[in-house]
């Protein structure tokens, strides 16, 4: 029978990992997410979870100690943050190419320069393009539907990709949340256990993978991964419904809040869509139509889906917790850009970084974003069509 | 006290069945090759075998050839012991949780020199001190080879490779070997040996020895290559024998911490019998040669081999 | 699992998932025997079956045949000639190979 709990975010996903039984854990610490490992350690040792709890040296072999499990058909789930995200980049990709369904909890944290262990987006952003499924939560509770769910969607054989749970170091890792937590028999239903497929590496069907791809078969191998990318948009509606169906929490690509006669909207990933709702508030209750998107599915990036929502607003302020130094501005903002130069409608998309390094962004930072991006409406253009909304001149 | 089982009597008892098969692409006369088909023979084909970047991984499967019968899986350079570590453990727990049927299969690291003695050090460390139960080979051909013969820390002293040029001020790799099997002996696993192909009947029961022992097992294995040393490509395994017998290689187990030579070497040829058939030794001067044959003689005394030939 | 085609310029929904080769041992479909410009020749009255020449081929191309002898596989034989050093007899030769 669920039950409600107040839980600390990282612990939830660490009993989002036990409920859905994962065979192989690959550990290695790093703040902030260092408390998702331990409280799996501390369930290992007291049998509550039946897996192999590997040691690893550094994150570059945990995740290559994932890929070794997910071949063999286990099912397996890792944790990192930041500089270590940063050094397991290329086995990220590796992960995406050799299709295995890795799901890992990302508290996504600064990357140095400097020594930073709070809570931006940079991490995850420096390897957007390594080809796994990447969401952002906002909560507690999103962390803990959203880890069990990415089991289910990874493992799906129009999937079979690994999936990344992103949400915001110290500002959501941290925090002891109410939350409606399954029990057991609940997502035993949900989630059954992983189907060995029938190529994974056993004595009884020898094959063979990573093997050196001449020119002739690159091109080839890399579309098809595409193809996975867009497939699976279809099967996390179809896994996001069952969910909500089971248990009665729904959950969409986005999270529309105060939309419907909103012509300027805020777009932004993860913790801080809470406090740009409190900002909303106010400035509706100063009369303008304003409405916050909250973005919760990164890659495959909900294009379709995003024009639809957007088709009656004039402005859109995007906030950014990370950006391309010499480029065009953060990643989702150059992602949304991108998307509308086709559109014959588009609203004015505004561009702004904030909260790097962990720098709360305040409800009174959020107005001042909405009435600048009013500006540029009116005509008062930004250079480069993006800024920092926080940084001391 | 480790069971003094010998696994084959003779090189008759080998399967006739090859495990790495025909039609690869490696070079003609290739010492790795030699190694890897007579220690596939030994371990069967109840294994899953792990190959990090290095000429075993290339010649081996180019898209869509591959010239394993077994499963194998290359991920990158440096972490084949850890990907073998998630292997070994993803077969544990899905055997425990009766998802896969019962049974040991042999989980096989088979690295280069580069990806062990350098990029790989990390992850072997690892996966040794966590005690995974896998066997760990090193085919040490003594440089990057498959990459164009860049020196690595397994390059001999005064060895020519591209990035250890012999030239108008230096003269080949300045440092000496580094002891890779004494790293893996320091981690206090129980089996730790050193074979190499032109000793045959040796090496494969040293394979199926650590294949079959619990827990970790590192394996080295000197395997010459023919364009990297500068070789005719029928000496490789003329040249892997003077290695022994010259004390340069010298052939031992080291099982539970103690160590002992399996192949005894009554008097040491001198190191010029194995240096001469080699293009990448050519530059070296009498001196040279004499400064690497007393460092031979002290190592081989540490070892308890026999003197010097005179 | 479909039948493996045996293709190096697969489409994008033949090429097998992640690029992987699903069936074993696929190398023997390439003869590597045309590297070679030596060829060894086994003297059957002078080989004693030791078995060492089976043993040192880097590529597995001597083969033991019904009647106990050792003979050459030219579809994969590179030529290295380490099986005519290591004969203990001498009874293979290296021919040279002389297009016809």
């Amino acid at each position: 029978m669920a039950k409600r709990i107040a839980i600390e975010c990282s612990h939830a996903i660490s009993l989002a990992a036990k409920l859905a039984n994962v065979d192989v854990v690959a550990a290695y610490p790093i703040t902030p997410q260092t408390h998702i490992v331990e409280k799996l350690s501390e369930y290992v040792a007291d049998g509550e979870l039946d897996a192999e709890y590997i040691n690893v040296e550094s994150e570059h072999s945990a995740m290559s100690a994932c890929i070794g499990a997910s071949a063999v058909g286990a099912r397996v789930f890792t944790a990192t943050a930041g500089q270590g995200l940063a050094l397991m980049h290329e086995m990220l990709f590796i992960a995406a190419g050799n299709r295995l369904p890795i799901v890992m909890a990302v508290a996504n944290r600064s990357l140095s320069p400097n020594l930073n262990i709070w809570g931006d987006q940079s991490d995850m952003m420096a390897s957007k393009d390594c080809g796994w499924i990447q969401i952002y939560a906002e909560n507690a509770q999103e962390v803990f539907d959203f880890t069990l769910q990415a089991f289910k969607i990874a493992e799906d054989e129009r999937v079979m990709l690994p999936v990344a749970i992103n949400f915001d170091g110290f500002y959501v890792t941290h925090v002891i949340e109410p939350i409606v937590a399954l029990d057991q028999e609940e997502v035993k239903k949900f989630l059954p256990p992983r189907k060995i497929p029938s190529y994974a590496l056993h004595p009884d069907h020898p094959t063979t993978w990573g093997p050196i791809g001449l020119p002739d078969v690159q091109t080839e191998l890399k579309r098809q991964l595409e193809e996975a990318l867009r497939n699976s948009k279809t099967v996390i509606k179809e896994v996001w419904k069952e969910f909500g169906d089971m248990f009665g929490r729904y959950y969409d690509f986005f999270e529309p809040y105060r939309l419907e006669d909103a012509e300027i909207a805020i777009l932004m990933m993860g913790g801080h869509c809470g406090t740009a709702r409190i900002a909303v508030d106010k400035l509706r209750e100063k009369g303008e139509k304003v409405g916050l998107i909250k973005l919760r599915l990164f890659r495959p990036f909900p294009d379709e889906e995003l024009i639809k929502l957007t088709k009656n607003l004039k402005v859109l302020a995007i906030v950014d917790k990370a950006f391309s130094p010499g480029g065009l501005g953060g990643p989702v903002f150059t992602e949304v850009k991108a998307l509308f130069y086709d559109q014959k409608i588009k609203p004015e998309i505004v561009g702004f970084i904030a909260g790097l390094g962990g720098r709360d962004i305040r409800v009174d930072e959020f107005m001042v974003a909405v009435e600048r991006a009013k500006k540029v409406l009116m005509g008062e253009k930004i250079d480069k069509g993006f800024m920092f909304l926080q940084v001391r001149e | 006290m480790a069971e003094k089982k010998v696994f084959f009597k003779s090189l008759k008892d080998l399967p006739k069945e090859d495990f790495f098969v025909q039609g690869h692409r490696a070079c003609s006369g290739c010492g790795e090759t030699i190694a890897v088909r007579l220690i596939m023979k030994a371990v069967g084909p109840n294994c899953i075998v792990i190959t990090p970047t290095g000429c075993l991984e290339v010649v081996s499967s180019p898209y869509p050839y591959t010239s394993w019968a077994v499963p194998w899986y290359h991920v990158a350079f440096e972490n084949a012991a850890a990907v073998a570590s998630g292997v070994e453990a993803g077969l544990k727990a899905l055997m425990r949780k009766g998802k896969l049927e019962k049974k040991r299969i042999h989980v096989i690291a088979i690295a280069g020199d580069g990806g062990t003695a350098d990029i790989g050090l990390q992850a072997l460390s690892g996966a040794l001190e966590r005690g995974h139960d896998f066997l760990y080979v090193c085919l040490d051909n003594e440089a990057y080879m498959n990459t164009g013969i860049q020196r690595s820390s397994s390059t001999p002293y005064g060895a020519w490779t591209t990035t250890s040029a012999v030239g108008k001020i230096m003269l080949g790799k300045l440092q000496w070997k580094k002891n890779m099997p004494a790293i893996a002996a320091a981690h206090d696993i129980p089996y730790v040996a050193t074979a190499c192909p032109a000793y045959p009947l040796d090496l494969v029961n040293k394979a199926k020895k650590a294949v079959e022992i619990d827990g970790p097992a590192y394996l080295h294995v000197l395997t010459p290559c023919v364009p990297g040393w500068r070789i005719l490509s029928n000496l490789s395994i003329k040249i892997a024998r003077l290695a022994v017998q010259t004390g340069i290689f010298p052939l031992y187990e080291v099982e539970d911490g103690r160590l002992h030579v399996t192949v005894k070497v009554p008097k040491r040829k001198h190191v010029k019998e194995y240096l001469k058939l080699q293009g990448r030794f050519a530059h070296l001067t009498d001196d040279e040669i004499e400064k690497i044959q007393k460092r031979v003689d002290m190592e081989s005394e540490k070892l308890g081999l026999g003197p010097r030939e005179t | 699992m479909e039948k493996f085609k045996l293709n190096p310029k697969p489409t994008w929904k033949e090429l097998p998932i992640a690029s992987m080769i699903p069936q074993p041992a696929t190398s023997r479909f390439y003869k590597t025997g045309d590297w070679r410009s030596f060829r060894p020749v086994v003297d059957k009255k002078k080989c004693t079956r030791c078995g060492l020449c089976w043993v040192y081929c880097p590529d597995g191309a001597i083969r033991i045949v019904e009647d106990g002898s050792y003979d050459v596989d030219l579809d994969y034989c590179k030529g290295c000639g380490i099986c005519a050093e290591e004969c203990p007899v001498k009874a293979i030769s290296m021919v040279e190979e002389v297009e016809e």
